[in-house]
């Protein structure tokens, strides 16, 4: 529960969530693309990733490689 | 100084050849052998005497783990511009080529993107970065 409360306390995460939730199953490369453009929020892709694996421990999101790409779910069952 | 020709680094410089002309819709324009392999140069019918895509081998060791790390994160490897994305999308939808990402409305850009088939995602864009 902790990881829950810690995972959604940050906007940047919870931005990833929306997003998720009008589209999922978005590469990296759009998470970021969607970040910057549309909440103006322009951090590396870095610390992207390192948003995206917080989301991950606390069960919101999930990545999974369909081929040689990589998508995010938002993890509905949570 | 102007920029009259850029290149993506192809899997199979034939099977490119084939996607960026027959499915893209890109003119051969130049195809010259180079030992084992080809110059290829396409343009667009659009400006033929406009910038040539370089269809170049990948061959150097660094490039194909360079290329896997961009397609696993959805990182388009160039962009080319369209007038009418939605109609492009199905298009090229129909010839079956893979979108890893459909057409999303940025505000001042939209934007889609694919699979070359050639080991590369490439982006294309209508708005405002292309006119």
């Amino acid at each position: 529960m902790d990881d829950l409360y810690r995972a959604i306390a940050d906007p940047t995460r919870r931005a990833f969530l929306d997003d998720l939730i009008e589209r999922d199953g978005q590469s990296l490369f759009e998470l970021c693309r969607r970040l910057t453009m549309k909440h103006g929020i322009g951090s590396s892709r870095q610390a992207i990733s390192q948003r995206l694996e917080v989301l991950q421990s606390a069960s919101l999101v999930m990545a999974r490689r369909e081929g040689r790409y990589k998508f995010h779910w938002f993890n509905e069952n949570h | 100084m102007r920029i009259t020709q850029s290149s993506v680094p192809v899997d199979d410089q034939e099977k490119a050849l084939r996607f960026y002309t027959e499915t893209l819709g890109f003119q051969k324009k130049h195809d010259i052998p180079m030992g084992e392999h080809r110059w290829i140069t396409v343009v667009s019918p659009e400006d033929p005497d406009g910038t040539e895509l370089c269809l170049e081998p990948d061959e150097h060791p660094a490039v194909k783990p360079f290329k896997s790390a961009l397609v696993k994160d959805g990182i388009p490897f160039t962009s080319f511009a369209v007038r009418d994305i939605a109609a492009e999308h199905q298009r090229l939808k129909s010839l079956g080529v893979r979108f890893t990402q459909p057409s999303i409305d940025y505000g001042t850009i939209t934007a889609a993107v694919f699979d070359d088939t050639c080991g590369n995602l490439i982006q294309i864009t209508q708005g405002s970065m292309e006119s």
